[in-house]
């Protein structure tokens, strides 16, 4: 298969799985939102919302005051930033136009289509009138992308880029998640001994659970009350949870064993060291070192992988 | 008054044989239902998109992507003349191929007298590059579309005649078999009660004709469509057609040449390309032979080719032959190189270059349909019974400035086809450009792509500029 086209299956996947998950992100944010809570809290969350997606200062630098409905727009239709669902779309869309070919058409159709519905639905006011509906769309819209995906693509290295690109973002965006606390408060997790706090808690685990639709997962696998370590645990190392970072880089590692070429070795060592970890990790040693600095440090492994894929089988070399 | 001449209606009332069944089926149906079916196209045509970018056309986003209307009456071609028209466009295409081949070797034709020198050597389109080069097989244009039009005659009848050669990248045919899935999908039960031959297999003989032509030796030749890329006006047939032949689609940047031979970059390293299907023009093909600027070709490329490493197709150099200063001379090519009467026939046209041609050119304005030589998409033409006073005048300054790059023709009546229109059903002008391909054989399906000039009364049918589409429906009895 062409470089090139690799290149634009990959990304055509990374920009919806990243749609998606923006999406999560925002419905949970605004769920929150309509729980009691104070003016300075909920601009702590938004704060955190931003932080996370490393957009802060590209947000400060244009809007300046944080508040939820200016950061709802910059982070949903602004098309000056590339992170919006919006953009996000648009390049799942361009990279689909660009190798359309070397799709199916029920692929390259969904894809289309996702792109003009939602551009209508903005034109509409459908976010104005019911937020959490365009939401749940896009959500749909990237689950039936993936579903067709899966459902008409030869399995061939095509599809072993789509899902790479797939799982490589959803891999960074559910740390990002994990992650959203410390953003939002700056300190870790551990320490909440107010029980204003422990509510507090309660809510903000239970909704990052929910973000990543693993609310009933939780309760299914531990049968217990929320507690953070336990979250933790299954978004970071439960092998079974369709969203954790383990079963990310399994798919991840999966799918690079299979397009392996002659140049790959190392990309392939560092995602199978990635893997592993994972793998044979525990939780009680992750907290020790600090959720946030984890966290971090796995997010640099996944850019790292990024960079590889795209050396060793993306970018032209010439 | 001007003679009309309509596919559908020899009078008002009068329905022609070929059109009768389609009639009954249009009468039965009820109100507003051809309506919802124009709406439900129009819809499937944005979601698949099927679209062309315009050019010139600035603005970000959806703006620059348009859909080309599509028509939802088709244009029917009775067995007969579809026959007819069949054997004159293999008449036609082969003596085309050989006069190419004659260009670049011994230039039989100028030495014969039968096309002067200065229109070969002295055209902008003449690549001395070619001189000497074997192409394989001798073919030339793999892929040819000829505009064809029907004129009504004073009587009342009709006659086809070929207004264009296209020889270098002709497009339309994505939109050919497009046309056909959605008249298929919107109408299954017309297709059930009617003859209608199919188109379908198109892509099926465009890659069987592109393998026959690889270089000598290859046995499992590998075929790439070469496009400029996502916003090339055609990029859809691009795809399109790639993805339909199971080719690889690539860019310039996708390839390299080594030693001679032409690679594309894949995720398992280099792969040998020996048949390219290129859908960009000569001039953007090598930076280190055409325009050093380039960047939509591949450096090398006609160094491989002249060593005939590889085949591009179409050859480089066909546009000496599809210029419409050498379109005149195309009959007395066919009874040169064949030996035959030609089938199909040529409009007449008068050469501005030269100075009776000029005077009467010059003097019959009003009348005339004039043409730069070297235009495509009817863009820089004057149609002299639609035009103002003053756009004469401007044009008359235009063509005096430069006449070698003008020609003039008669204005044909072109035939008109039933069109949905705002205000209901209405006579449109048709034309019609089938598609021959030559490799070891010469090949088509029946049929090709009408184009409907949309505007009351306009004979401009280019997408570019307010054209439509229709199915082409060849009956096969």
């Amino acid at each position: 298969m062409l470089s090139r086209t690799a290149d634009h299956l990959f990304w055509m996947s990374r920009y919806m799985e990243r749609a998606e998950n923006t999406a999560r992100m925002l419905d949970v944010n605004y769920q929150t939102s309509l729980l009691p809570q104070s003016t300075a809290v909920a601009e702590q969350g938004l704060r955190g919302l931003l932080s996370i997606s490393e957009l802060t200062s590209d947000y400060n630098n244009r809007y300046g005051e944080v508040n939820a409905s200016s950061v709802m727009d910059f982070m949903v239709r602004d098309e000056r930033n590339p992170s919006s669902i919006l953009c996000c779309l648009r390049a799942a869309r361009e990279n689909a136009r660009a190798v359309r070919g070397a799709l199916t058409t029920e692929v390259w159709e969904t894809t289309n289509q996702t792109w003009l519905e939602f551009n209508r639905l903005l034109k509409d006011a459908a976010f104005e009138r019911d937020p959490a509906a365009l939401f749940e769309w896009v959500k749909f819209r990237s689950h039936l992308s993936r579903g067709v995906q899966v459902g008409t693509m030869l399995l061939d290295e095509a599809l072993h880029f789509v899902r790479i690109g797939t799982f490589l973002e959803r891999a960074d965006n559910t740390a990002r998640l994990l992650d959203v606390k410390f953003h939002a408060v700056e300190s870790d997790f551990y320490g909440a001994a107010e029980a204003k706090d422990q509510e507090y808690d309660f809510y903000h685990w239970s909704a990052i659970l929910r973000s990543v639709s693993g609310f009933e997962v939780y309760r299914k696998v531990y049968r217990n009350v929320i507690q953070p370590e336990k979250v933790a645990e299954l978004l970071i190392l439960r092998p079974d949870m369709p969203r954790s970072l383990a079963a990310c880089m399994h798919e991840v590692v999966g799918n690079l064993g299979l397009v392996a070429n002659d140049q790959s070795s190392e990309t392939l060592r560092r995602a199978g060291r990635l893997n592993a970890d994972l793998e044979f990790g525990r939780i009680d040693e992750i907290l020790a070192t600090g959720l946030h600095a984890y966290l971090t440090q796995f997010l640099d492994r996944v850019s790292d992988l990024g960079v590889g894929i795209s050396r060793d089988f993306l970018v032209a070399v010439h | 008054m001007r003679p009309t001449f309509d596919e559908m209606h020899a009078a008002p009332e009068q329905v022609r044989d070929h059109y009768e069944a389609y009639q009954r089926w249009l009468a039965q149906q009820p109100d507003g239902v051809m309506r919802a079916r124009r709406e439900e196209a129009e819809m499937i045509f944005r979601r698949v998109g099927i679209t062309f970018a315009v050019y010139g056309d600035k603005d970000s986003g959806e703006g620059t992507e348009r859909l080309i209307p599509f028509d939802l009456i088709p244009r029917v071609i009775p067995a007969h003349e579809w026959r007819e028209m069949e054997k004159g466009l293999r008449q036609r295409v082969n003596a085309l191929n050989r006069f190419i081949h004659d260009v670049y070797h011994g230039q039989e034709i100028i030495k014969a007298g039968v096309v002067p020198v200065e229109q070969i050597t002295g055209n902008a389109q003449f690549r001395p590059e070619m001189i000497g080069v074997d192409v394989p097989g001798g073919v030339y244009s793999h892929i040819a579309g000829i505009d064809i039009v029907r004129a009504a005659n004073p009587d009342g009848s009709g006659s086809y005649y070929v207004l264009e050669d296209n020889l270098r990248v002709p497009s339309g045919v994505s939109y050919m078999l497009e046309n056909r899935k959605m008249m298929m999908r919107l109408f299954p039960d017309l297709f059930a009660g009617q003859p209608i031959a199919p188109v379908a297999h198109y892509p099926d003989l465009l890659l069987e004709t592109l393998r026959s032509v690889a270089p000598g030796g290859v046995n499992e030749p590998t075929v790439v469509v070469l496009t400029p890329g996502m916003y090339n006006s055609a990029y859809f047939e691009h795809a399109f057609l790639a993805q339909q032949m199971g080719v690889e689609l690539v860019e310039g940047q996708d390839l390299f040449v080594k030693d001679g031979f032409v690679f594309m970059r894949t995720t398992r390293g280099p792969k040998r390309v020996d048949v390219i299907y290129r859908r960009l023009d000569d001039d953007f093909l090598d930076p280190q032979v055409f325009r050093t600027d380039s960047t939509l070709g591949c450096a090398g490329l006609i160094g491989a080719y002249r060593q005939g490493n590889v085949t591009l197709s179409n050859a480089v150099g066909t546009g000496v032959a599809d210029d419409k200063s050498i379109y005149p001379y195309v009959p007395k090519m066919i009874e040169f190189y064949l030996g035959e009467k030609p089938i199909l026939n040529n409009v007449p046209t008068y050469l501005c270059r030269d100075k009776e041609d000029l005077q009467y050119v010059l003097d019959h304005l009003g009348e005339l349909v004039v043409k730069e030589v070297h235009g495509a998409g009817g863009y820089g033409m004057l149609v002299g019974p639609a035009a103002t006073q003053a756009e004469i005048a401007t044009f008359r300054e235009h063509l005096l400035a430069n006449p070698s790059n003008y020609i003039a023709q008669p204005t044909l009546s072109l035939s008109t086809c039933p069109t949905y229109v705002e205000k209901g059903i209405a006579p449109r002008h048709i034309d019609l450009r089938p598609f021959v391909l030559s490799g070891k054989t010469v090949q088509m399906v029946p049929g090709g792509l009408t184009r409907v000039a949309l505007k009351e009364g306009s004979l401009v049918v280019n997408s570019s500029q307010g054209g439509g589409t229709k199915d082409t429906w060849v009956l096969e009895s």
